[in-house]
């Protein structure tokens, strides 16, 4: 009734909760995505994302070309594994992972300086319609994961269970976490592109439900591709949420209720209201993998933090270890403390320069002595300031208190299982209690009694 | 592998807030008001001011030795009991009264429960009612008048503090005594000089004013939650329109807030993190909980001013009120 009162305001979206932590997007966000130049060896381990990892099918001393498929996916959730440059495999051997705190098996291909692609994959763009099931093939083949950071195989997420009705598919653009700008680049230079993208997806989704609305959530410190999203949403016959920028936006649960007023159930999935969540890197690739046959070799990633000398946003190829970004993107500044996969609210602090990037990888960080902080733990003093910010409902505070006696089980009545990690909470305290870590530990001796 | 590379669980950034810089910025707070104690009360008041927060600082660093904990005298929290607990006596109580309370309020209100973050009480204000119950002849009848004015705030025959007179006069005097002492009391010049703090009183109560300024700055700096003061505040407005005879509103109502410790208790005790609730909906409760305590005690107790023993039942109370007000949990009905 009142809606003309609004007719010049954009409405903007937002669930309860949340930080606003410095944005730090600024150093990057105007940087035109480049290409790496290719890198003389790649390290592919071969898992890089939620399930099981995937079989080896190459022996050492094959070749490969560029696209080829080099490891299986095993069982259902799993995914395929794609080398990234043309070569010869020199080894197969267990090495450090970014993610994973333990050896994983990886391939190491060095590069033959060719870049001799896959025959099949196709050079140009002809528009062709795809059926549910030919999409659904197609990215799995591709290896595609989500690349907003969880990893989760997409495939797999496009099939929900069969009594489960789909009614809207958000495609995520908050990128809420602080410096990175992989995604809103991506968004202004590829726009049709994620939109095509998109559109497979729901197609995807259509073989079970019908009418299934399609929603780009973008948060407002991306003015530019909101603007450039609302001119194609006619055409394509989809809607733009605007959502406040705070953290964690990105974060599924908060996305879903911020835009449908839906709440995922307590230890229940998005299908569960009838909402699927992609980010809009994995709609991009989904975009190359049905149209151009192209597997998921490579991602844009953001390099920045005070401790490297150009900050940059990159098209890289998956495997390619930090040294060479930093080589190319100038060397360090400063003395490097920490490099960080990921953005810095939920990345994953990494300790050698050999890691490789992987599918999730959204970007690194290098923090020199500027950036970090290692201020000593003091007692909590109650300031209720991580009630406030936990999106979740929980008490942060409290939950620390129970694990720190041991008493896992009443950290679990007081729902610790629900904690998304997002660390919102121990981005405020004052007291720099070391909350998350703490109950990533709680909720693993959970995990432990519960398998007894 | 890079030696020097730092690994840490996530975040790896944090706010700028500290726990030293929220209880400085409280300590900074209370300056405008302990300059207007020296102002009304005399350099007497300001040395009171100091020997309390000088043992405050003395007791945390021994008890620090004794417990072989981090030593804390400098996160501010100390200063913060010694102020408060000197705002909380009368200006004429001996040398030898901060030093006792603030002794009991540090080692056996804070320390012996574990330090910052673990005592259940307000010190400031559990000290206060230990020197109450324990030497009630000298903080009942220290009270003098601020230089410039008078003690009562309204005359000078009257030789209490505004609270205390009413309550003096109900038990002691005939309703027209009592009806004139109102009509004096809640007079424009009386609401004055309780606004400014040209009355007797406490060493830090008596100015509403430079209470505020301090209060607003907190606010403004979120380092204290609006929600405790309002509902305090509100609760006690509201109660005093419904107790107290509604004809000399507005008057009589803005003197039950103006008067006694009112607004030093709703916006720096009440609001103090470790004995007040964690939950928004808890603070409400707190809030409304001291408001109703203190009018209930003003008006039916046997002491003229409520808000010191409203405020430590309510710590009392605070746990229980955490556990009712849990928030909802997201995705739980």
């Amino acid at each position: 009734m009142f809606n003309f009162l609004f007719k010049n305001k954009v409405r903007k979206y937002t669930f309860s909760g949340g930080i606003h932590p410095k944005e730090n997007k600024h150093y990057t966000e105007e940087c035109p995505i480049e290409k790496l130049p290719l890198p003389k060896i790649v390290y592919i381990p071969l898992s890089q994302h939620t399930g099981k990892i995937a079989k080896p099918i190459l022996k050492v001393g094959d070749k490969v070309k560029v696209g080829q498929l080099i490891g299986e996916a095993d069982g259902r959730i799993s995914a395929n594994i794609h080398s990234s440059i043309s070569g010869v495999v020199k080894d197969l051997k267990e090495l450090p992972h970014p993610l994973i705190f333990s050896r994983v098996l990886t391939y190491v291909i060095e590069n033959d300086g060719e870049d001799i692609w896959e025959e099949n994959i196709k050079k140009e763009f002809v528009e062709k319609d795809f059926s549910s099931e030919e999409i659904i093939e197609k990215v799995h083949k591709a290896g595609i994961v989500g690349l907003g950071g969880a990893a989760f195989p997409t495939a797999v997420k496009l099939s929900p269970p069969k009594e489960k009705v789909i009614d809207a598919l958000i495609i995520n653009g908050c990128e809420c976490e602080p410096y990175l700008t992989n995604d809103y680049r991506l968004m202004i230079e590829k726009p049709k592109e994620i939109i095509l993208g998109a559109l497979l997806l729901k197609k995807a989704l259509e073989k079970n439900s019908k009418n299934i609305r399609l929603i780009f959530g973008i948060e407002d410190n991306k003015e530019k591709a909101i603007e450039i999203f609302n001119s194609y949403k006619k055409e394509y016959n989809f809607e733009v949420y605007t959502l406040k920028t705070k953290y964690p936006q990105g974060a599924e649960k908060q996305l879903i209720k911020a835009i449908l007023k839906r709440e995922v159930p307590s230890g229940g999935l998005p299908f569960d209201v009838g909402v699927v969540v992609q980010n809009v890197g994995t709609a991009y690739a989904c975009y190359e993998a049905c149209y151009f046959d192209k597997p998921l070799f490579e991602r844009v990633i953001t390099v920045s933090g005070n401790g490297i000398k150009e900050k940059k946003n990159l098209l890289v190829r998956i495997g390619t270890p930090v040294k060479d970004i930093v080589n190319y993107c100038g060397g360090y500044v400063g003395e490097i403390k920490k490099i960080i996969f990921g953005g810095p609210i939920m990345g994953v602090a990494i300790y050698s320069e050999d890691m490789p990037i992987v599918k999730g990888t959204t970007g690194i960080l290098f923090f020199n002595e500027r950036d970090v902080l290692l201020e000593k733990e003091k007692d909590c003093i109650r300031c209720g300031r991580c009630v406030e910010a936990c999106p979740m409902g929980l008490l942060p505070c409290e939950l620390h208190k129970f694990i720190k006696k041991r008493e896992f089980d009443k950290a679990r009545d007081y729902s610790l299982l629900d904690c998304i990690e997002c660390g919102s909470c121990a981005f405020a305290c004052p007291a720099k209690i070391k909350l998350v870590q703490s109950f990533k530990f709680g909720k693993q001796e959970i995990w432990k009694k519960e398998k007894k | 592998m890079n030696e020097k590379l730092i690994v840490s669980i996530s975040p790896h950034i944090r706010s700028d807030i500290s726990v030293e810089k929220i209880m400085w910025s409280v300590v900074w707070a209370l300056i405008p008001a302990t300059i207007g104690a020296g102002y009304f009360f005399g350099i007497r008041a300001i040395v009171l001011i100091i020997i309390s927060v000088v043992t405050a600082l003395i007791s945390e660093y021994i008890c620090n030795l004794i417990f072989k904990r981090e030593i804390s005298i400098f996160d501010g929290s100390a200063v913060i009991t010694g102020i408060l607990l000197a705002f909380n006596l009368p200006p004429q109580v001996p040398f030898f009264i901060p030093i006792i309370g603030s002794f009991f309020a540090i080692v056996v209100v804070k320390q012996l429960f574990g330090g910052l973050g673990y005592n259940f009480l307000n010190p400031a204000l559990a000290a206060r009612a230990f020197l109450v119950a324990s030497f009630p002849q000298t903080m009942s009848a220290s009270y003098t008048a601020p230089y410039y004015g008078t003690i009562s705030g309204f005359d000078t025959v009257t030789q209490a503090t505004p609270l205390s007179a009413i309550k003096n006069t109900k038990i002691m005097g005939t309703p027209e005594d009592l009806e004139i002492l109102l009509d004096k009391a809640t007079s424009w010049e009386s609401l004055k000089n309780l606004f400014f703090g040209n009355v007797g009183g406490c060493l830090g109560e008596t100015s509403a004013i430079l209470l505020l300024i301090g209060a607003i700055y907190l606010l403004i700096k979120k380092y204290i939650d609006y929600r405790i003061p309002l509902s305090y505040l509100l609760t006690c407005f509201v109660l005093s329109l419904i107790i107290l005879p509604i004809k000399r509103f507005p008057n009589y109502h803005i003197f039950q807030i103006l008067s006694g410790g009112l607004i030093l208790g709703a916006f720096f005790m009440a609001t103090d993190y470790v004995t007040s609730p964690i939950t928004k909906k808890g603070r409400i409760i707190f809030g409304i909980g001291c408001g109703i305590l203190t009018m209930l005690i003003r008006h039916f107790g046997g002491y003229p001013e409520g808000v010191s023993f409203s405020i430590l039942l309510m710590n009392v109370a605070t746990p229980l009120i955490e556990n009712y007000t849990k928030p909802r949990v997201f995705g739980k009905k």
